[in-house]
């Protein structure tokens, strides 16, 4: 096990995949761990994404990364602006509550 | 050989600690562990050659969002301890979804192993040409992919416009300066001039 290749590097995006939505499912009560597993999630895509461009010699997978990782912090400002408005209003951040949001 | 050692002991501190970001009792703890995460990930992309990104993992998410998170978690004052209630009623079904799907994407790994018989062997190394990291993401980034990156930074103006949208908030009660208000005021509504009788006063 000492040569280090791709499926060493997919093995460990998908655990960090894996945890990220069994984050989802365990914490079904806090907004704030669910969004760190989406985080979770994307960075295991990042990773995947970074693998397969060394992989491949092909610079592409970085840039796509890089997307990535805009969209992640976007979801994240956003999402965590939404959580502070959400706490404002309402004084806790159960999400069973969120669907009054609907209007 | 010594890429091997490093690459085990960054994998086993990733995944360990992403299981504490979503273990962790306080949330505080969980963002430091995020924090972890992100930074032995950078480590992993070093690995791979892919020098610029791991600083931009570094700068973008534990300089930005993971402090984002911290600043958040601590100043919403919420019982985590009742948000934590349904913890163990979920964690079977969830236990269960995560094994399956973690046999599911190991198995595709494995299959890109033995796919193509060779071992596959990851050579991290600057692109073509030996030009480095950075300068070969931006020969693309800047000619090919220039609408992708003109998007990108779209994304983020609207996620900051929308980040401030949501959180600006007006408050009755308090005054501000107008200065259109104090421009705009004239003497006839400003000051009256009353006829005083010597010893009544105002009435």
């Amino acid at each position: 096990m000492l040569e280090i290749g791709l499926p060493q590097y997919l093995f460990v995006s998908a655990a960090l995949f894996t945890i990220g939505v069994v984050g989802i499912f365990v914490n079904r009560k806090n907004v704030i761990i669910i969004l760190m597993s989406i985080e979770l999630v994307l960075l295991s895509v990042n990773i995947n994404l970074v693998a397969f461009s060394a992989f491949l010699r092909n610079i592409e997978g970085q840039i796509f990364a890089m997307i990535v990782l805009t969209v992640a912090a976007a979801e994240a400002a956003v999402g965590l602006a939404i959580l502070v408005t959400y706490f404002r209003n309402r004084g806790n951040i159960a999400v069973e509550d969120i669907n009054l949001m609907k209007g | 050989m010594l890429a091997a050692i490093a690459w085990w002991v960054l994998a086993v501190i990733a995944i360990v600690s992403a299981i504490g970001v979503i273990s962790a009792r306080n949330p505080v703890h969980s963002v430091l562990f995020l924090i972890l995460t992100f930074f032995t990930a950078a480590g992993l992309f070093v690995l791979l050659g892919a020098e610029f990104l791991a600083m931009l993992l570094v700068v973008v998410y534990v300089g930005a969002v993971a402090v984002l998170f911290l600043f958040v978690v601590m100043m919403l004052d919420v019982d985590f301890v009742e948000l934590r209630q349904g913890f163990l009623n979920y964690a079977p079904a969830g236990g269960i979804v995560g094994v399956v799907l973690f046999i599911e994407l190991a198995l595709v790994g494995s299959a890109a192993n033995t796919a193509t018989g060779a071992p596959i062997a990851l050579t991290p190394a600057p692109g073509p040409g030996s030009v480095t990291n950075a300068e070969a993401i931006g020969r693309v980034l800047y000619t090919d992919y220039l609408l992708l990156f003109q998007l990108a930074g779209l994304i983020l103006f609207v996620a900051m416009i929308g980040a401030i949208v949501l959180t600006l908030r007006h408050r009755p009660g308090v005054r501000k300066q107008d200065v259109g208000v104090q421009v705009g005021r004239r003497r006839s509504e400003a000051v009256e001039l009353k006829d005083v009788r010597p010893g009544e006063g105002i009435g």
